[in-house]
């Protein structure tokens, strides 16, 4: 089972999400909205069609979104942020 | 007295939105104080971004301290050079963190890869060899990595395969290539897309089926 899940880790790697995506730029454009969108709990990906295939084929901005995902989360707990 | 009956409670807890692109545009003391505060905003932003990561690149404290000083002041120029561009589609706080948030990882992935090669292509080709001959799933599993292997090799071009190969396989981080190939982020991403394109379509030819989220066009 583990040999399974690291050779479908290797073909993910390789052969990326096979979805349509956005690119890097227009990633980064939109991560704020679909972040807020997400902590909101609102269809994010509906409204940001593609986002989510890119972030499952680039670790950098997969990356960049958990981190603004998790300050806005944190800021959110403690009542910071406009 | 009635008329003070009918006056509205104040809402409870309300409190006012800042107008950061006003402020940041005003002249004098007003502009001044809203840049300051826009500073610690995003060197906040900095921070936590490097106290996730600072442990891959063996920070020191003082040495973190520098690098989110650095990404802070880097972004904050960004910020003010792309105010034109913010759309109110969110909060200005959740828009400008993430210019502090970039600035501060791709500065901590160049660290972490400051002074240590790029593994070569021959590291790959093991990665994949090993993945074929252990397909615990049987032979299409095999056939299949062969196939990946073989069209790695013959069906891309070299950049194609260079950034497929570290990126993918090697796990370098793409800011770090990107810096020593002199190109950028954006740019790999799209060779890196490409690739995997072509890959698919290849062992599509083949007719060999690989796991999908989605087709696609």
């Amino acid at each position: 089972m583990k040999r399974d899940e690291e050779q479908s880790a290797i073909l993910g790697r390789v052969l990326g999400p096979g979805a349509p995506e956005l690119t890097c730029e227009q990633c980064f454009e939109e991560l704020d909205r679909y972040v807020e969108l997400d902590l909101a709990g609102e269809a994010a990906e509906a409204r940001v069609p593609g986002m989510g295939a890119h972030l499952d084929g680039c670790p950098a901005c997969a990356e960049d979104f958990r981190s603004l995902r998790d300050l806005v989360a944190a800021e959110g707990a403690s009542g910071e942020g406009d | 007295m009635a008329t003070a009956l009918m006056t509205e409670p104040p809402e409870p807890a309300a409190v006012p939105t800042r107008s950061w692109v006003e402020d940041l545009r005003a002249p004098g003391a007003r502009g001044q104080a809203a840049v300051a505060d826009l500073h610690a905003l995003l060197l906040k932003a900095a921070r936590f971004e490097v106290g996730r990561r600072g442990a891959l690149a063996h920070l020191r404290g003082g040495d973190e301290e520098d690098l989110a000083q650095q990404a802070a002041d880097d972004a904050l120029m960004a910020v003010l050079r792309k105010l034109d561009e913010f759309r109110g589609e969110s909060r200005f706080t959740t828009w400008a963190y993430k210019f502090a948030l970039l600035e501060a990882a791709v500065k901590v992935r160049r660290r972490a890869w400051q002074g240590r090669e790029v593994p070569l292509e021959d590291e790959a080709w093991a990665t994949l060899a090993d993945a074929g001959a252990q397909a615990a799933t049987g032979a299409e599993s095999a056939e299949l990595f062969a196939a990946l292997r073989e069209e790695i090799q013959h069906s891309l071009s070299e950049r194609q395969r260079q950034v497929l190969v570290a990126v993918a396989l090697n796990g370098v981080p793409i800011d770090v290539l990107a810096e020593r190939l002199g190109s950028t982020r954006g740019a790999l991403y799209k060779n890196l897309h490409d690739a995997r394109r072509k890959l698919r379509e290849a062992l599509a030819e083949r007719g060999l089926r690989v796991g999908t989220s989605g087709e696609e066009e």
